[in-house]
């Protein structure tokens, strides 16, 4: 195909890793309560459908807001004008003062430094494109979210580099881990630019600690490098304890560092509704630097992808009403804490661990003792018996890049609570039976067949029927 | 600098002795000259104390590095930065920060260098009154159920197939019906400017060239080149053709390309055209399209003012000619968008169309970076659906353009200013040459800022359209009144008779 441009033709999109291959599945034989009851649940999608019915009451009440009108008064042809790359002022200033609330507002962020975008896989482009030149390179902690290979590689043509963390330590970045992984570029000859880090994590669902954020601002000053902290997560830290979630704009502060100054200009944090809001389709997102020529070159970049006047409009509107937006952080975080409870015991009670977390709309569960070898294959294996067995799609770590086979993020609240105790009872059987099938094996000592492990054989293949749904399998 | 070169030279005998000390002392004056640049510049205000301090270790990383910001950031980064807006944008600046309105600010600037069309919003708008609260927000209509599930979660990213629909529908309505479009062969974006970006990125390589007929719209210059890093290479048109297209034109450009071993991997043509405002002919289609297949390239046609022509001449889309003609479509496509024909630019909605499979499965996945909101791909689909209004709208900007047009031109001809033959689009592309001092770009420059800064016009010179002739420039009419054109001619006659003088 010759008549493409490479890009076109690469596969550097990464759009064919099992990431996606499970949501193939799943669109084709989707989990419904009434009408495929069978189905594939979906848990391999970081979604937030918990607190649509807050949203859905404010919007009843506010009619105004998606109604182009602004005290009763119609603004629509304001609006359908308004294509201003710097954005709806109003919008911006209840953007800033919403991402400062969920960091318990011990930051504050100036509008003029916030570029929006169309999403936050829009946003963390840009910044690529701002920051890097082809070739060049980022480094990454393991495990990282699978998209990350499609939006800061493909068109930008940079490289990522990974620096491998290990569970060993929960995952935490560690010094000799950032030299490793810096070192490693420089054998490929790459230009390392800067560190990309989620926080809270994708897919660990943890947030950083200040140590490592620390660690992290003096690697990156030491290196005269960038730091990009992707805080689309912030909103959705569930743990009680206030001081749980630390932004990297709170240690810059806590540094007495000036915003002008060096290192506040080599971080870069982006933002999105996507996540906290639950809000991806409405496409917002945004990028936060110090740094002028960054903002200035992001802007005249977010020609190419800017946010629908209309939703500026709505959301502005929504995220300055304080009483909402106070209510609305309050009991997302309940509910999202509740799901995770739920969630934790129900691996627990199938003797399922998963890593301790505090954030995110997922976890990332250990499944290293159900692997038939500790290889990438056998993880490979179990996730699609997973997908075709037991019917829930699940993210593989291999699709995050994480060095050891065996865990898997999954996703829990993207579906309602009915849905996620099937989920976990179907984990449960499954888990029990391989436990029967092992117990069944060893009996039998021998590959032979005695008529008394073919009698269980049979009991586990009628109890795993009776257990798969009500429904004969399509 | 010491005595052992020159000595060395002494002993060789070889004028040695001259070489020995130059080259030393060029070195040394060379290095002192490049630091004290380096110090003279520093592109971020943060500690040049320190700098200071660090001077005497010559041999410091820190010092041969630039300490300031801009080295560590990428090279698209600094020079869109660093490049002085072109007129288009600087011009647009200032009638932003000045708007002229009638009553509350008489002496403000006149914006006739942004191409949106005030001309018919009010009909718009009153649909909205009318039926705006049941196609907001996914509402189940009439009082139901407000369900945000289906417009929050994530839908394709190329767009909702309903959309589309509406989409397809309304394309072929505005193109007078001649032509249907495959809601299959589209992909959505955030704008326009997105999907020739996206085209860009699908069709070449960076360093890889379009050929696009001057003089063009100057976004054009950042839609394509900024970052996939396609090069632009204008095709010369000439007030002497009407600015109109010579396929002679293309070809030359084309050799002229293979020449300087610039590979050309497509045509970019706008029909209507911006800004002249001409439409090609179908017999001019099928040229293209002929010698898109002889060399063996792409034609993006941009369609995006197919919907507003004030002309008498018959618009015909690419669409309508791949349907009736036996091309091969596998190089076309089309880029359309809501921001001229329905004056919604702040929806920020663009569409590629292709008839290539290929094509389009690259450009579905390069969406994701420029979505359209979903809750305004809801609403657009009430609106566009309501063919009713649709064709009642379509109708009655026609007849607010045509006169607009013919009522600004005809005033532009009283005060001795000639404009092109026009069929389509929002703007003139007037001859201003005569009142230009020196026949150059600095003399049109000089005349555009004369008009910005002291008559408080903006109006989009020729250069910033790479255009090869002097003194050209395009007045956008649609963002005027009837009463507002009264007061542009008094204030270019003031220009004309301070040149006069």
């Amino acid at each position: 195909m010759k008549f493409l441009s490479r890009k076109a033709t690469c596969n550097s999109h990464g759009q064919d890793s099992s990431y996606f291959l499970g949501w193939q599945e799943y669109e084709k034989n989707a989990y419904d309560e009434i009408t495929n009851p069978s189905g594939i649940i979906q848990m391999g999608l970081a979604e937030n459908q918990l607190s649509f019915d807050l949203l859905e009451s404010w919007m009843a009440n506010n009619p105004d807001a998606a109604g182009f009108k602004r005290n009763g008064q119609s603004i629509f042809r304001e609006l359908a004008l308004f294509q201003d790359y710097h954005g709806l002022p109003e919008f911006k200033n209840a953007l800033v003062q919403f991402m400062s609330q969920i960091r318990g507002n011990k930051v504050t962020f100036d509008p003029s430094k916030l570029v929006l975008t169309a999403g936050a896989t829009s946003a963390s482009e840009t910044l690529i494109f701002c920051l890097a030149n082809p070739g060049e390179a980022f480094l990454l902690p393991t495990p990282y979210y699978p998209g990350f290979d499609r939006d800061l590689k493909w068109r930008t043509e940079v490289e990522i580099v990974p620096i491998h963390c290990s569970s060993s330590n929960n995952f935490i970045v560690t010094k000799s881990a950032l030299e490793d992984a810096y070192q490693r570029a420089h054998k490929r000859n790459l230009k390392v630019k800067g560190v990309v880090i989620t926080n809270p994590s994708n897919p660990l669902g943890t947030t950083s600690t200040r140590q490592e954020l620390d660690l992290l601002l003096d690697f990156v000053q030491d290196k005269n490098i960038h730091l990009i902290s992707d805080e689309i997560y912030s909103g959705t830290h569930f743990n009680s304890s206030p001081n749980k979630f630390i932004s990297v704009a709170q240690v810059l502060k806590d540094r007495n560092l000036d915003d002008n100054s060096e290192l506040s200009k080599r971080v870069h944090i982006l933002y999105s509704l996507s996540k906290d809001l639950g809000l991806p389709g409405f496409r917002v997102g945004a990028l936060y630097s110090n740094d002028d020529t960054v903002v200035s070159a992001a802007t005249k970049m977010s020609s190419f992808g800017l946010i629908s006047s209309q939703t500026q409009y709505l959301l502005s509107c929504m995220l300055s009403d304080q009483k909402f937006t106070t209510h609305y952080i309050v009991e997302n975080q309940k509910r999202l804490k509740n799901r995770y409870d739920i969630i934790v015991s129900g691996l627990r009670n199938a003797g399922i661990g998963v890593l301790p977390s505090d954030a995110g709309l997922f976890c990332y569960v250990d499944m290293r003792h159900l692997l038939s070898s500790n290889t990438f294959e056998a993880e490979m294996e179990l996730w699609k018996k997973i997908l075709y067995q037991v019917k829930l799609n699940i993210s593989p770590g291999a699709a995050c890049h994480c060095t050891e086979p065996g865990w898997f993020r999954v996703c829990f609240a993207n579906m309602s609570e009915d849905t996620l105790s099937l989920a976990l009872q179907r984990i449960k059987d499954f888990v029990d039976s391989t436990k029967r099938g092992d117990e069944t094996r060893g009996a039998s000592g021998s590959s032979r067949y005695s008529s008394r492990s073919v009698m269980s054989l049979t009991k586990k293949w009628v109890l795993r029927l009776s257990s798969n749904g009500h429904e004969p399998e399509r | 600098m010491r005595v052992i070169v020159p000595l060395q030279g002494v002993v060789q005998g070889r004028g040695g002795l001259v070489l020995g000390s130059v080259i030393p002392c060029a070195l040394f004056y060379f290095l002192r000259l490049y630091l004290k640049r380096n110090r003279a510049s520093p592109a971020s205000p943060s500690s040049p104390s320190s700098s200071d301090l660090l001077l005497p270790r010559t041999h410091s990383r820190t010092l041969l590095s630039p300490r300031a910001s801009p080295a560590l950031l990428s090279s698209r980064a600094t020079s869109i930065s660093k490049a002085p807006d072109s007129p288009y944008y600087a011009g647009r600046k200032t009638a932003l920060r000045d708007p002229y309105h009638p009553l509350s600010n008489p002496h403000g600037v006149l914006d006739l260098g942004l191409a949106q069309n005030k001309l018919s919003l009010d009909l718009i708008e009153e649909w909205v009154v009318e039926n705006g609260r049941d196609s907001i927000v996914g509402g189940g209509g009439g009082g139901g159920e407000l369900s945000i599930e289906g417009i929050a979660t994530y839908q394709p990213f190329d767009g909702l197939l309903s959309f589309k629909v509406a989409l397809a529908g309304f394309m072929s309505e505005v193109m007078g019906r001649s032509v249907s479009f495959n809601p299959s062969q589209m992909v959505l974006t955030a704008g326009a400017s997105a999907a020739i970006e996206i085209l860009s990125f699908c069709l070449a390589d960076s360093g890889n060239a379009f050929l696009v007929p001057s003089p063009y719209y100057p976004g054009f210059d950042r839609d394509i080149k900024l970052r996939s890093g396609v090069e632009i290479i204008p095709v010369t048109c000439r007030s002497t053709d009407n600015f109109n297209l010579s396929i002679s034109a293309l070809d030359q450009a084309f050799n002229q390309a293979k020449k300087k071993g610039l590979k050309v991997r497509g045509v970019l043509i706008s029909n209507p055209s911006n800004p002249v405002g001409s439409i090609l002919s179908r017999d001019m289609l099928y040229s293209l399209l002929d010698f898109a297949q002889e060399k063996n390239i792409h034609i993006i046609c941009d369609e995006i003012f197919a919907g507003s022509i004030h002309g008498d001449e018959e618009f015909v889309s690419m669409g309508e000619v791949l349907d009736s003609a036996d091309f091969d479509r596998d190089r076309v496509h089309i880029v359309y968008g809501l921001s001229k024909d329905l004056s919604l630019p702040g929806f920020r909605v663009g569409v590629i169309y292709s008839f290539n499979e290929n094509v389009l499965a690259v450009a579905k996945k390069m969406a994701r970076f420029t979505s359209i909101s979903v809750p305004t791909q809801h609403f657009l689909i009430s609106m566009l659906s309501d063919t009713k209004f649709i064709q009642e709208y379509i109708k009655t900007n026609k007849v607010r353009l045509r006169k607009m047009y013919t009522d600004f031109v005809s005033a532009l001809k009283k005060l001795g200013i000639r404009c092109t033959k026009s069929s389509g689009g929002f703007y003139c592309w007037a001859d201003m040459s005569g009142l230009i001092r020196s026949y150059s770009e600095k003399g049109e420059l000089e005349l555009f800022d004369k008009l910005l800064n002291v008559a408080k016009i903006n109006v989009t010179p020729g250069s910033a359209c790479h255009c090869i002739e002097f003194g050209w420039f395009r007045c956008c009419f649609t963002t005027l009144t009837e009463k507002d054109i009264p007061v542009v001619i008094e204030r270019i006659q003031k220009v004309i008779e301070t040149y006069k003088s």
